[in-house]
């Protein structure tokens, strides 16, 4: 044991002559020892007189203080060691690391992929093959956002509480993690192959076609178009991800629910995105300036009365010739 | 006992020449004493009048304005990343998309704290995504670059207001449009001149999609900002 005092003002140190061991018995190496003891409890101590009063700080240290060179090492010390903790610390929990190679891909891999999401696969005895990235599906829903913001701002969307913006981030990632987690949680339940990331990149890059759809019917305001547009590509983008379900799902009864639960969920979903904002710009462009975009009730009258209209057309044409 | 007069040579030089065969390892711990660090910059820039930090600080933001106009390949906003022009910017441009809507009720132009949070949290995203790609910039560098890059974007919101006074028709539609659709392409433009060194070559195109939909949005609520609820694009 050492036991050392640092007297106020003076740097000589007490040592307790027990540990010495012997040595050969020569002075200079007593010496030397002695001089390393000395350095070594100068610095315990001032690291222990580091975590005291500050009142003290000065006193404690001898020699000039917080702004003696020793004052200077210690608080060198005492800031590496906070350093060294708190980048521990932030490495342990926001270390992004984790996510890295979910994001390694190549631009070309992105383009096939978004691709491929509209062409169903029909192999399904032998489990498809889902990439597991979570760059195109992250993209893929921040495009969704911006135009569903085109779509709101368009509309004349009036959100009471709450933002614009944040409705809209809301309902895309929502939706997203959401669905995926639940029909993830439906796979657990039907003994599926798949895992959290394959089904967040499957439902993601399902959402290309969502993407595609709102795209060209926020800007051309015809409800046939919209349906027609959202059996096709819609309805490609539910085949190809059902079948990729399918192949890896064992059993009549499972893949009926799970992949009856997830066509559901993806066509209501793009037929809601739409049917919200139209509602809207129906009411109030009525109330304004007559309606520019038809209302759904009229459409079904509107479209007899272009085919009656095309027939007697017709009908002339051939009547004349 | 060897160890300690190796550690202790240099006061003990001359004494006597003790020789340590090489497996011993010695260890130990020799403190070089700090000199002292360069106290006096920290204090002078301390009791300076506060009018000089301002000043200076508002010219190295001005200076990153700059560059950020002519935008060439100098590392000059990496180099003193500040965040002080972005947040300069970001509340400029928020005030200005405020005086929307004249009935408060049927507000549907961007809030303060929405335009805020779009900014900063889209800034954030790609810098993740960035990082995450396998970029060499950190994290405040990029921030600093992305939030710059606002500046085409802000001024042409000035620049909308001014038209806006003069009528809310087509023509006005017309001249908005160009100024923002001109000054989006400025800022992505500039931005990829900062941030695209700092990919690997193969994957800019990665990396330049985000900023582009992120500068998107924000041409955008320059855009369809109408200082009336009823006079709309």
């Amino acid at each position: 044991t050492l036991c050392a005092s640092v007297p106020q003002g003076s740097g000589s140190a007490v040592i307790d002559m027990e540990n010495m061991d012997d040595t050969s018995g020569s002075s200079f190496e007593d010496m030397g020892e002695m001089h390393q003891r000395m350095k070594e409890e100068e610095e315990v101590a001032a690291e222990a007189a580091a975590t005291e009063e500050d009142t003290d700080y000065g006193e404690f240290l001898g020699m000039k203080g917080i702004k003696g060179q020793l004052g200077r090492q210690v608080a060198d010390e005492v800031w590496q060691a906070g350093k060294r903790q708190a980048s521990k610390a932030f490495n342990l929990y926001a270390n992004i690391d984790i996510l890295r190679p979910y994001f390694d891909v190549e631009p070309i891999q992105v383009r096939n992929r978004l691709i491929e999401s509209l062409i169903p696969v029909r192999m399904i005895n032998f489990p498809q093959k889902i990439a597991g990235e979570l760059y195109g599906p992250l993209m893929l829903v921040f495009t969704l956002v911006a135009i569903l913001l085109h779509g709101m701002k368009t509309s004349g969307t009036v959100i009471r509480e709450g933002t614009l913006m944040g409705t809209a981030i809301g309902t895309c990632f929502g939706y997203w993690l959401g669905v995926s987690s639940f029909i993830f949680f439906l796979a657990y339940l039907c003994n599926a192959q798949i895992t959290m990331l394959q089904m967040l990149s499957l439902l993601g890059y399902g959402l290309f076609s969502h993407c595609v759809v709102l795209f060209v019917t926020y800007n051309v305001h015809f409800h046939s178009l919209f349906y027609i547009l959202w059996l096709v590509i819609g309805g490609l983008s539910t085949l190809r991800m059902v079948a990729a379900l399918i192949s890896r799902t064992v059993g009549q009864t499972p893949r009926l629910i799970l992949c009856g639960t997830l066509a559901t969920l993806h066509m209501l979903f793009l037929l809601y995105l739409h049917f919200t904002y139209h509602k809207i710009v129906e009411g109030i462009l009525d109330t304004l300036e007559g309606p520019n975009v038809p209302p759904i009730q009229r459409v079904a009258r509107d479209l007899p009365d272009v085919a009656t209209h095309l027939m007697n057309n017709t009908a002339q044409y051939i009547e004349v010739h | 006992m060897a160890e300690a007069d190796e550690s202790n040579k240099p006061l003990f030089a001359g004494l006597a020449d003790v020789s340590i065969s090489e497996d011993i390892p010695v260890e130990g711990q020799i403190t070089v004493p700090v000199g002292p660090p360069a106290q006096d910059d920290e204090y002078s820039t301390l009791d300076e009048p506060v009018k000089d930090t301002i000043l200076r600080d508002l010219k190295a933001v001005g200076k990153k304005f700059v560059h950020v106009m002519y935008p060439k390949k100098s590392s000059a906003l990496l180099r003193d990343w500040d965040l002080w022009g972005p947040l300069l910017l970001c509340v400029t441009l928020a005030l200005m998309l405020q005086g929307g809507a004249a009935d408060k009720k049927d507000d549907g132009g961007p809030q303060f704290a929405e335009v805020f949070v779009i900014i900063w949290f889209g800034s954030v995203v790609i810098t993740l995504n960035s990082k995450l790609l396998g970029g060499t910039i950190s994290f405040f560098q990029s921030l600093c670059v992305l939030g710059y890059c606002i500046l085409p974007l802000t001024v042409a919101m000035i620049i909308c207001r001014l038209v806006l006074l003069g009528g809310t028709g087509t023509v006005s539609f017309i001249v908005r449009l160009i100024m923002v659709v001109a000054s989006f392409s400025w800022s992505t433009f500039a931005s990829t001149a900062f941030l695209a060194d700092s990919q690997p070559p193969n994957r800019k195109a990665l990396v330049v999609y985000p900023i582009f939909l992120f500068y998107f949005v924000i041409g955008w609520m320059v855009l369809t900002f109408s200082p009336s609820p009823t006079a709309g694009p």
